[in-house]
């Protein structure tokens, strides 16, 4: 079962790198554990996200394209 | 009486006040508009070449000069802090408790360093966004014989983009002149997944650092300095060591339109990107037609949230719409001609090092395509750098 977003980071007014640097914000801000979810509409974002969510040790749950936006989910795992 | 009231003596402020000037002469003349800069300083920087002091032989006096010279003679100066912008009152309150009425007012606060929100940064880490820190820089690099150096960014936005790739790049050089590229290792940590915001640029950027043996790094932004250590932490928590540390410090915009209501604790003013008005703030996910804009506020320069460089030349390309804007609205005629909505233009010069350079020239719709990296644009940055004071606070060019 996906884990419960603890908070959402809605970037679709943003431009690379904007969604990445404010998912980064957000981890820093957050406890282990904590799910974020980062909406952006730069078709970037599902590419850059995901190699740094890997290169950090977290964990991505799933990203979702949805109405002219991708939901990227990241649980904070270190 | 109309009253324009501009915030900040950068390039925007300076260039933006001079147009609104030269438009507003008949007005100011029969005493029914007047303009109004409010500069903490009352000096005006050249703030690019800063860089110089530690990468060339640029002279920190020469990159200075009093506001008031630069300015109209219709415009007056006012040396002052800002302390509070009262949208509601349409007034200014400033430091010394004097308080300026304004019925147009341009806010062109640009950006500040924040080094200190990096624990260690001033003893560990150069940079060179003040004359005295290249000056710094620039005793490091000669005292340098050799180990390894590290150049990162901590943050986006931050002023000038090419700067940190053109410090690697001139750090090479000038290594490789010196004899000492051999005992050196160089490391450039971009943030992002690419070597540059802008693609094109990357493309353009990437096969450099590869030919000047810099390893690149991606998606590691500086987050923080193990001093004792002498490593810099990404904020993907990877470890570089150092020898010697020269990284980009954390950037905001001005506290005071953060204190007054007017922008997110970043300090970013969410901007027009076309009419440069300032909009209200607005909760997240309201899309950007549905926010609305202060009729008679308008920001450039680095103060603005707009996906743009914070740069001087992003300023200069900005200032003749806030002045067409600001001089219709007191004229009582729409704004018109070429400069009644901003493109997104920006020009900037591009070092590579060994004398060599290339030219960035963009809009919002049309993404930088450099040319082939030569003499001539170096040359060019050259020129632009001695005859700045003739030509860009004046509106000349």
């Amino acid at each position: 079962m996906a884990p419960p977003i603890s908070r959402t980071i809605d970037a679709r007014g943003s431009f690379c790198p904007g969604p990445l640097m404010e998912l980064i914000r957000a981890i820093k801000e957050s406890e282990v554990g904590d799910t974020i979810a980062v909406w952006s509409a730069d078709k970037g974002s599902k590419i850059d996200i995901p190699k740094w969510v890997d290169k950090a040790g977290h964990t991505l749950v799933g990203i979702e394209t949805k109405d002219g936006y991708d939901e990227i989910v990241v649980t904070k795992a270190r | 009486m109309q009253r324009v009231v501009i915030l900040g003596g950068g390039v925007g402020g300076t260039l933006t006040a001079n147009l609104v000037a030269r438009k507003l002469k008949a007005r100011i003349a029969k005493g029914e508009a007047k303009v109004t800069v409010v500069d903490a300083t009352g000096k005006h920087a050249y703030q690019p070449g800063y860089m110089y002091i530690a990468m060339g032989n640029e002279r920190p006096e020469k990159l200075v000069k009093p506001e008031k010279s630069l300015l109209d003679a219709n415009v007056d100066l006012v040396v002052d802090e800002v302390r509070r912008i009262d949208v509601a009152g349409s007034r200014v309150e400033l430091g010394s408790g004097e308080v300026l009425v304004y019925e147009q007012l341009v806010i062109a606060t640009g950006s500040r360093i924040v080094p200190e929100a990096i624990e260690h940064f001033d003893e560990e880490a150069h940079h060179f966004y003040t004359a005295e820190a290249s000056a710094k820089l620039r005793r490091a690099l000669d005292a340098f014989t050799g180990g390894k150096i590290v150049i990162g960014i901590a943050g986006i936005p931050y002023k000038c983009p090419p700067a940190p790739l053109e410090v690697a790049f001139l750090v090479e050089s000038e290594l490789r002149e010196r004899g000492l590229r051999e005992k050196t290792e160089l490391q450039f940590l971009s943030p992002i997944n690419r070597a540059f915001t802008i693609e094109s640029v990357s493309e353009m950027a990437t096969p450099i650092f590869a030919e000047k043996g810099i390893d690149l790094q991606l998606l590691a932004g500086v987050d923080s300095i193990d001093a004792e250590r002498k490593v810099v932490v990404t904020d993907a928590m990877e470890e570089y060591p150092y020898d010697l540390l020269i990284c980009v410090p954390p950037h905001k915009g001005a506290q005071v339109v953060v204190d007054s209501g007017l922008a997110p604790k970043s300090g970013w003013l969410p901007t027009d990107r076309h009419t440069l008005q300032v909009k209200k703030m607005a909760a997240s996910g309201t899309k950007d037609e549905e926010i609305e804009r202060y009729p008679n506020i308008y920001a450039l320069g680095d103060a603005t949230d707009l996906p743009l460089s914070k740069a001087g030349s992003t300023a200069h390309f900005e200032a003749p719409i806030v002045a067409e804007r600001v001089a219709a609205a007191v004229l009582g005629r729409k704004p018109s001609g070429k400069h009644a909505l901003y493109t997104g233009k920006v020009m900037c010069f591009f070092e590579v090092g060994d004398g060599k350079g290339t030219l960035l020239s963009f809009d919002y719709d049309n993404p930088p395509k450099p040319p082939k990296p030569g003499k001539l644009w170096h040359l060019g940055k050259m020129v632009f750098n001695k005859t700045y004071w003739q030509t860009v606070p004046k509106g000349r060019v």
